[in-house]
């Protein structure tokens, strides 16, 4: 438990860092009040905006972890948006919608998983032939419309709140636990980073490989197949043409911020989540703020560079190397620094 | 080339005998739901009017359109209709249709070449639905202080620009009315209800905000969601303006959660099919641009009504 929060430390560091930054020029960013026995307040908001990038990032963390990347899940959020919107209002069952919306994020999934693991494509080839197709799919589905419904038990999941929560800021938590749980109790985590690493030498340990980057794909379209879900629902209509466009580069930029290797390997999904909240808190501090428009993707750049510099592992070592330098009295205190910092 | 001569013969025989006009249609293509309507309505229009139109979908390549022109200038249509998917290119295409004697109408969008080439082009103003929006609102509010929130288009393009102009023109005069907070909304739903969400945080939980003015409806009806689920009434604790006149907003001004709209109209063809008619019988030259009616629904307006004639339009 101490190793996970030592991990997930220069996150969560960044993210309250970010939370008093907002805090100056917007002081009421952390009042949190209760309207119609449902929480409201900017926090609120970040915890349910964030929902979809946040569900994103928990399968993106295990593709990248297997040294691959998924580009198709903003196109996947479109698709399976289309199906459940279009299940609802052709008088399936709740439930009914639900799956085929979920069955259709676990078949892109095979897809991207099958020229990957399969047929051996680049992994940023191979989904990127869903990310652009997937959204003529979509469109097909939505017949080129924005597909309105008017059932309040779909709307729920977006729209709803449960104990005063917003339905989508618990979906997030609940799914990153369950995966959590499902990597760290078992060896499957241990697994998915032994491919990431080497492939081949995986295989030769005797691991299922193929299987394993199949269902880590799989994964990644699940988590994607909610995302559509709440994204839909919140608005109670797929736009197939705007639905998840251009989150998969959030999903991925969360991944990074979180401190997880796009070469792949070790992975932690407490830390993309936390990824995921602070890109959340940028989008809704930048709208708070009132700035004008035209400076919203110029704050967000700086900032996601700032902390990105800051997160270096090179600047680590550099910042210990000056501080042993300046502050040791021992001679020799530097090199010794230096060895610290390369470990 | 036998052959398209052949059907270019077929064609004007076949003219002549029916002695219907016969008018070539070069459309952009269907990237979006208003462009799918303006598709049906010119249809419409030409079957209303007994106009044999012949229709080419350019899927958003110039070099498709440009070839549909030559095809319907080998054709021998009476008149061409062009709705340009870009500004600049047109010059070669457009002499020969004016050597053929054919007039070019262009519709919503404008080229970049010399007018006397085409006969007329019809559109909107941009800037004259924006203050056409700050009006109602100015009238709506009758004197009273009015706070107003923005939900702009996507930053830089020329919708957003000139909306966000016409706005502002038309309540520069009355300093009862205050734009207090301008966002971009990129036009979509979505993004539209995060938008405002914010905004009712930031504006007192919304008792601060007498009224959202949305450069398109889909935008509108995000923020109407979010405007429900803060627990205040859209329509009545805030006031909605928004352009475009879509399907849904009129099934939200039905409910009463929705004030206002102003029509982009997808019946281009109706003004272009007048001006040609005019053109044919005596040779009438029209001015050099129609502007079509930005016209304002309310809640007066039926909306009902105005929802069950657009919804099957392909928006």
């Amino acid at each position: 438990m101490s190793r996970t929060l030592l991990r997930i430390a220069p996150q969560a560091i960044t993210l309250v860092v970010l939370v008093a930054l907002i805090s100056v020029v917007f002081p009421g960013f952390l009042d949190i009040s209760i309207s119609d026995g449902r929480l409201v307040g900017p926090a609120i908001d970040i915890l349910k905006r964030g929902a979809s990038v946040a569900l994103l990032a928990v399968g993106m963390t295990l593709v990248i972890a297997t040294r691959g990347i998924d580009l198709s899940v903003g196109a996947i959020i479109a698709i399976c948006g289309a199906i459940a919107a279009w299940g609802i209002t052709n008088d399936y069952s709740l439930g009914t919608t639900l799956m085929m919306a979920v069955a259709a994020g676990l078949l892109a999934g095979l897809w991207n998983g099958t020229l990957v693991a399969v047929i051996g494509i680049q992994p940023i080839v191979a989904t990127l032939i869903l990310m652009t197709a997937g959204r003529g799919v979509a469109q097909l589905i939505t017949e080129g419309r924005i597909l309105t419904f008017s059932n309040d038990q779909f709307a729920y999941l977006g729209s709803g709140d449960l104990f005063g929560i917003p339905v989508p800021a618990l979906l997030w938590p609940v799914t990153g636990v369950l995966f959590a749980i499902a990597m760290r109790r078992t060896a499957l985590g241990l697994l998915i980073e032994a491919v990431g690493i080497n492939r081949r030498a995986s295989a030769l340990a005797g691991i299922n490989a193929t299987l394993l980057l199949i269902a880590v794909y799989m994964a990644s379209g699940f988590c994607a197949a909610l995302a559509g879900i709440i994204t839909t629902a919140d608005i109670r209509g797929a736009d197939a043409n705007n639905a998840g466009l251009w989150l998969e580069l959030d999903a991925i930029l969360a991944v990074v911020i979180g401190g997880n290797s796009l070469m792949g390997g070790r992975f932690s999904i407490a830390a993309s989540l936390l990824g995921a909240m602070i890109i959340q808190t940028i989008d809704t501090g930048i709208l708070l703020a009132g700035f004008p428009s035209e400076y919203n993707l110029v704050i967000k750049a700086g900032l996601v560079i700032a902390i990105l510099i800051l997160q270096s592992p090179r600047l680590g070592a550099t910042w210990t190397y000056w501080r042993y330098a300046l502050f040791s009295r021992q001679r020799g205190g530097a090199t010794q620094a230096v060895r610290e910092g390369q470990e | 080339m036998k052959r398209i001569l052949t059907l270019a013969a077929a064609a004007v025989a076949f003219g002549a005998a029916a002695s219907a006009q016969t008018v070539g249609f070069s459309q952009i293509g269907s990237e979006s739901g208003w462009r799918a309507a303006e598709t049906t309505l010119t249809r419409l229009q030409a079957e209303e009017r007994g106009i044999d139109l012949r229709f080419s979908d350019a899927q958003q390549r110039q070099e498709n359109q440009i070839a549909a022109i030559r095809s319907f200038i080998a054709q021998g249509v009476d008149a061409i209709l062009l709705a340009p998917v870009v500004a600049t290119g047109w010059d070669s295409v457009l002499e020969e249709a004016q050597e053929a004697e054919i007039p070019v109408v262009l519709l919503d969008r404008m080229v970049d070449s010399d007018p006397s080439l085409f006969l007329t082009a019809v559109g909107s103003d941009l800037v004259h639905e924006g203050s056409v929006a700050g009006q109602w609102l100015v009238d709506a509010v009758a004197g009273e202080e009015c706070r107003v929130v923005e939900l702009q288009g996507t930053t830089g393009s020329s919708p957003a620009i000139d909306r966000a102009n016409g706005f502002r023109e038309a309540i520069a005069e009355h300093g009862n009315i205050e734009i207090v907070r301008s966002q971009t909304g990129n036009f979509t739903r979505t993004e539209g209800k995060e938008v405002m969400e914010s905004f009712l945080q930031a504006e007192g939980g919304g008792a601060d905000i007498c009224a959202v003015y949305a450069h398109n409806d889909d935008m509108a009806i995000g923020a109407i969601q979010a405007i429900e689920e803060a627990g205040l009434n859209p329509g009545e604790d805030i006031l909605i303006v928004s352009i475009d006149a879509v399907p849904d907003i009129f099934l939200a001004m039905a409910e009463g959660n929705a004030n206002a709209t102003v029509e982009l109209t997808p019946n281009m063809a109706g003004p272009a099919f007048d001006a040609l008619e005019a053109y044919w019988a005596d040779g009438t030259i029209p001015p050099n641009f129609i502007q079509t009616e930005s016209r304002l629904y309310t809640q007066d307006d039926d909306p009902m009504a105005e929802y069950e004639a657009r919804r099957d339009l392909g928006y």
